[in-house]
């Protein structure tokens, strides 16, 4: 895997197609309000564009985007921030993940709910992206040079 | 493959089979999944998500309310189980030397 010489047609088509990918998968995660999408499924599109540039240009490239040692790190900060925010309901008197409770100025509930969605969808965006990007760095193997 | 298995095979096909037959049609507002109460005589919740979803949490896409919102503890179990899942992936395919 390592020795493998890079096509030029492959590197610049993955440098041409990773950029488009990874617009798409904010767009489906950030309009998920109105459309079908959302975190789980512009997570998996931001990880194919992680794992395109890996593939075509090598882990030497693909750690610009995402290091070998941030996948399970930015994961698991995810998954956090999912869980901060049921905990920030939680904490603040309400049912855990009851958004509209949340104490925030400015905010009718509805609105709050509605932000804290995007906050949620972005979270789990964040740790699916990161776990599948960790996975197939570690299916590569290490190569000890992070 | 053994006679046997193919016997349980087309068996398990059968039973399907049978049980698509019998699904509610596409949009079918008489389903009991689609009924403002359940069979059970108590109000079903489809209903109160389809009525409520825009008013509840200003987003007009009801799937994105109910998965990130209503339903919010199982989206959280499911990313717990994605991450789960990816680190015990790591901790199998690490090679210890």
């Amino acid at each position: 895997m390592r020795e493998t010489s890079r096509s030029l047609v492959v590197v610049l088509a993955a440098r041409g197609l990773a950029p488009v990918i990874q617009l798409f998968a904010l767009y489906v995660v950030f309009h998920g309000h109105y459309s079908p999408g959302g975190g789980f499924q512009g997570g998996v599109l931001l990880a194919a564009a992680f794992v395109l540039v890996r593939l075509a240009g090598g882990y030497e490239t693909g750690r610009h985007q995402i290091t070998r040692r941030a996948g399970p790190l930015l994961g698991a900060a995810g998954v956090l921030l999912f869980a901060a925010v049921g905990a920030a309901a939680f904490l603040t008197g309400g049912n855990l993940l009851d958004h509209g409770r949340v104490p925030v100025p400015g905010f009718a509930p509805a609105e709050l709910r509605s932000v804290m969605i995007l906050v949620i969808e972005v979270g789990v965006a964040i740790a699916v992206a990161a776990v599948l990007t960790a996975i197939y760095d570690e299916l590569l193997g290490s190569e000890d040079d992070d | 493959m053994k006679f046997r298995h193919a016997l349980v095979l087309a068996g398990l096909a059968a039973v399907l089979l049978y049980a698509v037959g019998h699904l509610p049609g596409r949009g079918d507002p008489s389903a009991p999944a689609h009924r403002r109460t359940s069979p059970a005589g108590t109000p079903g919740a489809g209903t109160y998500y389809l009525e409520h979803a825009l008013e509840d949490a200003a987003t007009p896409n009801v799937v994105t309310v109910v998965l990130a919102d209503y339903r919010s503890v199982d989206t959280l179990g499911e990313t717990l189980v994605v991450f789960t899942g990816g680190i015990a992936c790591l901790l199998i395919l690490r090679r210890r030397s």
